[in-house]
């Protein structure tokens, strides 16, 4: 059993003369889920694209399993799934056509695991309109249905329950607490908290 | 292996300290071998056989164009470091090379199309290597121009080191297709600069001047580095210390 | 570094270690996709995307044709003449056109986060860029290349042309698909980026041009084009095989 661990050391960025991150350090083993919370600005979100490798820290790394993710990008990509606070719909495709190329071009995907996914998070009655005709919260679904699919080690959320109504975010709490059960990791950037149900869950504070 | 002495040559104010010290050094040899090359040129080497005293314009031509590439691969070459090695002076160097190399290309072509003029009786001929200069400067204001789009610096200055590498890879291939190009639609070209046999009284300036030329670069380019840094490092404390002092 | 002094740590908490029972690592186990499964579906959405919006495909065809009206009425209608200008008519053309549709290329997936997912899939991000560009080659490279016999027999070409021109068209627009995709990805996040995008890729583009144009020419006076259609080939390779690692590099630079 391989031990999976994310450790982040002294991450210092800056965004162009804006001292974004000044010096976040944590360690998150499996089945452990960091909450990132902070005011709008505070970096939550460049902390998720440092950690994922988007963004580049000027100072501190990141290591996953010990090893500076610099090293192997491809082969730490692999082992996250990166959720941003807009879902990577096309507007022209259907929840289901979307599915099948974000998450086919990462898995191998059958037509039942994808349909039970969209039937999951409550997509299967509008699961063949365009997404342009959709709302923001049932884009939202299919972004979460997507997530739902990838279950690597590591997840990277960027406000996952951003316009859900109370059901759509017992679902995120849901997804999370599976994810950790199987021994997943979670980073979530969220303005107004997690889902109570969600439980192992530290705090990390951004101050702006 | 020790590395500290190439941090230390990437650090900002290091650099502007050191850029500062370097400028008298190459900017009054510069100003010797330019005086001494042009009087050389334009007063002591004998007027050209066959152009009379027009060949002398190429004593600012030759060493223009010679600039224009040599300042691309230098701007290509720090862009390359800034990439590869992520350090910021190296793109403050690429940056500080781009006005200075398209403003030597400019003068190639104004210089170019002067010398036309008495040599093939029009002050636009398409000679191969006047297209080939032309499209040079485009590549330059490409370059800058993706620069100054770019609104983030750090964002800047990477792009616009891969543009500066494509275009590396890109200068012989459309240098020679311009050649080639060319050679199918007229007679070789009238004019050769290389004449095998240049005398030593016409071709010592020449070089005079292409070292001139070479080491002015330098200065004008430790210049521009210094302001390049300044602007880029306004945030940091060692820039207050410097303006105070 | 210079910036470092006066920092302040934002936060420490402790490793946290699991209090609920973690199952068997095999349940984060799942089927990977191939890298060329990941290009095929890259390449696939691509075209699906375009089919969806059917009218798009037609413009870049439209403003060829366009670009040749232009010339019989700004020059002269006699064909004698315009049968000598075809080949530079043809290839302002088809890189006006291929041009026009560069800025789209990755616009899109900018925006809606695609190309995030994309850099951050796993998959090697280079040959996800090829397969973009090979989707934008298809749809407008290979039309233009079916559609310029058309244009010069129109000029005034006789029919003889028209396997050569086919092919020095095809073999061109590759190139020049895959050098404009430098151009739109390092314009990524410019507003307007239109004519810096311009600016970027003709320069770049001319040896196409020069060998393309040539290659029409000897075709229109039925001569062997062997010679300018092996060195368009040729960029076509250096193309394919440098393109998209720069188009990579400047996404990923995009995305920081």
């Amino acid at each position: 059993m391989s031990v999976e661990r994310l450790e982040v050391e002294n991450l210092h960025l800056w965004r162009g003369e804006r001292h974004v991150l000044r010096g976040v350090h944590f360690a998150l083993a499996r089945g452990a889920c960091l909450e990132v919370c902070g005011a709008n600005g505070s970096g939550k979100t460049t902390l998720l694209r440092a950690l994922c490798g988007l963004a580049y820290p000027e100072e501190g790394q990141v290591l996953w399993n010990g090893e500076n993710v610099r090293r192997d990008l491809p082969a730490f990509h692999a082992a996250l799934a990166y959720l941003g606070h807009e879902a990577p719909l096309k507007a022209d495709l259907t929840p289901r056509e979307n599915l099948h190329y974000w998450i086919g071009i990462r898995r191998r995907l059958d037509d039942a695991e994808l349909a039970a996914a969209l039937t999951r998070v409550g997509a299967h009655e509008w699961s063949e309109r365009q997404v342009r005709t959709l709302s923001a919260g049932q884009r939202r679904r299919v972004a979460l249905a997507g997530l739902a699919l990838l279950p690597v080690p590591l997840w990277l959320l960027d406000e996952p329950t951003t316009n859900l109504d109370a059901a759509g975010r017992e679902l995120v709490g849901d997804l999370i607490r599976e994810h950790l059960s199987r021994g997943g990791m979670v980073v979530a950037a969220v303005h107004q908290g997690l889902p109570q149900s969600v439980h192992n869950v530290t705090r990390l504070d951004l101050a702006a | 292996m020790n590395w500290t002495w190439f941090h230390r040559l990437a650090s900002p104010p290091y650099v502007y300290g050191l850029a500062a010290r370097l400028t008298p050094w190459f900017a009054w040899p510069a100003a010797l071998c330019i005086i001494a090359g042009l009087w050389g040129g334009l007063v002591l080497a004998p007027p050209d056989y066959q152009q009379g005293d027009g060949f002398r314009i190429l004593y600012v031509h030759a060493p223009s164009a010679w600039m224009s590439l040599m300042v691309y691969m230098s701007m290509a070459t720090a862009a390359a470091v800034g990439l590869i090695w992520r350090i910021k002076v190296a793109h403050a160097v690429a940056a500080s090379c781009a006005p200075i190399g398209a403003s030597f290309t400019f003068a190639a072509l104004v210089t170019g199309a002067l010398w036309g003029e008495p040599m093939w009786g029009t002050y636009w001929e398409w000679d191969p290597r006047l297209t080939s200069e032309l499209v040079l400067l485009f590549l330059y204001l490409g370059y800058m121009g993706l620069r100054a789009g770019i609104e983030d610096t750090q964002r800047a200055d990477r792009a616009s080191a891969v543009l500066a590498i494509v275009g590396v890879v890109n200068v012989p291939i459309i240098h020679y297709s311009v050649t080639w190009w060319n050679s199918l639609h007229q007679a070789p070209s009238v004019m050769r600069l290389a004449k095998p046999a240049m005398p030593l009284a016409m071709l010592l300036p020449l070089l005079l001047m292409l070292l001139g030329f070479t080491l002015f670069f330098v200065a004008l380019l430790l210049v521009r580095l210094r302001g390049e840094v300044l602007a880029r490092e306004r945030a940091a404390s060692w820039i207050r210390e410097v303006v105070s002092a | 570094m210079s910036r470092s002094e006066g920092t302040v740590a934002q936060a420490f908490p402790s490793i946290d270690a699991p209090a609920v029972p973690v199952a068997a690592s095999n349940a984060l186990a799942f089927p990977r996709a191939d890298a060329r499964e990941a290009a095929r579906l890259a390449l696939l959405r691509d075209l699906h995307l375009a089919f969806r919006k059917r009218g798009q495909l037609v413009q870049p065809l439209a403003f060829f044709a366009m670009v040749t009206l232009l010339f019989p009425l700004a020059i002269s209608p006699e064909l004698a003449r315009l049968r000598e200008l075809a080949p530079g008519v043809l290839w302002v053309g088809a890189l006006l056109g291929s041009l026009l549709a560069l800025e789209f290329l990755f616009r899109d997936d900018a925006y809606d986060g695609t190309l995030e997912q994309y850099a951050l899939s796993g998959q090697s991000l280079t040959a996800l860029m090829f397969a973009k560009t090979l989707a934008h080659w298809l749809l407008t490279g290979l039309p233009l290349a079916l559609m310029a016999p058309l244009v010069a027999i129109s000029l005034g070409v006789a029919t003889t042309a028209v396997p050569g021109i086919l092919l020095s068209v095809a073999i061109g627009t590759v190139a020049l698909s895959l050098i404009g995709s430098i151009g739109a990805a390092l314009t990524l996040g410019i507003k307007r980026s239109g004519a810096l995008l311009s600016l970027l890729t003709l320069p770049l583009s001319l040896p196409v041009l020069i060998f393309g144009a040539r290659a029409t020419q000897l075709a229109i006076h039925g001569a062997s084009l062997v010679a300018p259609l092996e060195l368009l080939a040729a960029l076509a390779i250096l193309g394919v095989t440098l393109a998209p690692l720069a188009a990579a590099a400047a996404v990923r630079i995009s995305l920081e």
